[in-house]
């Protein structure tokens, strides 16, 4: 079996949005994705890290912490923050739902993230903060075997 | 992110090149609103076909971009070739309302 690991801890600056994609596109680089398989990861991680930096530190800046962990031909990814958390996080998943319409955000970030990864689990407490765990298995290293 | 904003006619031609994400979303905004108060343009032409990589935020800058026209009566029209931003507009559902083309010419050509 083979198996990696990443931990990274980032100031909640939107300049971190690019630096947080292209680390887990690295990152996952060893599985040799398809050019299509990497940008559906970046396009996750930049769904997650932006909704920690916009609607979990909205009062202020924090730490995101970013995880990844490769077991065999399957990458799984962790974006968490401790800032405000969600109240309703069945509500927040739903499409085009979004609780900031006035900072032109279409609330489709929770879709894109279920949409172009395996899975997606959502943990989150109001005032403690949200942790978000997207897995996603690449076909292109099992298809070489 | 690097835009470049033309006019032509009451056209407002906005060519784009890099990462369209939250955090370069911001500046393009301002770019394209500021240019687009000038009384003579109506519509809007985004030329995507230089983007690396666009995610959700794209999608919002688009959306907001479509209603301003609407206000003003104009059309708004997406050139792109991109597998990756195709995806994201086809999620979103923007495909519904809003016309993509290959060319600058041909959209120009159909507003
Ligand atoms: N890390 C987070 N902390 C607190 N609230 C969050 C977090 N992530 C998401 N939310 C809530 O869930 C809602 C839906 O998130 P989603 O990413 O789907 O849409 P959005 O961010 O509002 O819009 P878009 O992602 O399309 O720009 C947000 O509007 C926000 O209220
Ligand atoms: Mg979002």
């Amino acid at each position: 079996m083979e198996k990696n690991y990443m931990k990274l801890e980032f100031l909640s600056k939107s300049s971190n949005e690019s630096f947080a994609r292209v680390v887990v596109a690295a990152f996952a680089s060893q599985l040799d994705p398809t050019l299509e398989e990497l940008s559906d990861i970046k396009t996750a991680v930049s769904e997650a890290v932006t909704n920690a930096i916009i609607h979990g530190y909205e009062y202020g800046e924090g730490i995101i912490i970013l995880e990844a962990k490769i077991i065999d031909d399957e990458i799984e990814i962790l974006v968490e923050d401790k800032g405000m958390g969600i109240a309703d996080i069945e509500k927040a998943m739903e499409p085009f739902y979004t609780s900031k319409p006035n900072l032109e955000r279409s609330g489709m970030g929770f879709t894109v993230m279920e949409t172009f990864m395996d899975s997606l689990e959502v943990e989150s407490k109001k005032g403690e903060g949200t942790k978000v765990r997207m897995r996603k298995k690449f076909k292109s290293l099992s298809s070489k075997e | 992110m690097y835009i470049s904003v033309e006019k032509h006619k009451d056209n407002l031609l906005i060519q784009f090149k890099g990462e369209l994400d939250h955090h370069s979303s911001e500046i393009v905004r301002q770019k394209i609103d500021q240019q687009y108060l000038d009384q003579r343009i109506r519509n809007i032409i985004l030329d995507l076909r230089g983007l690396t990589f666009m995610d959700s935020s794209g999608i919002g800058l688009i959306m907001g971009r479509y209603k301003n026209c609407l206000e003003k009566k104009g059309k708004l029209s997406i050139v792109n070739d991109n597998p990756q931003v195709d995806k994201m507009l086809k999620m979103s559902g923007l495909l519904k309302i809003i016309n993509v083309y290959p060319t600058i010419e041909s959209a120009i050509e159909n507003i």
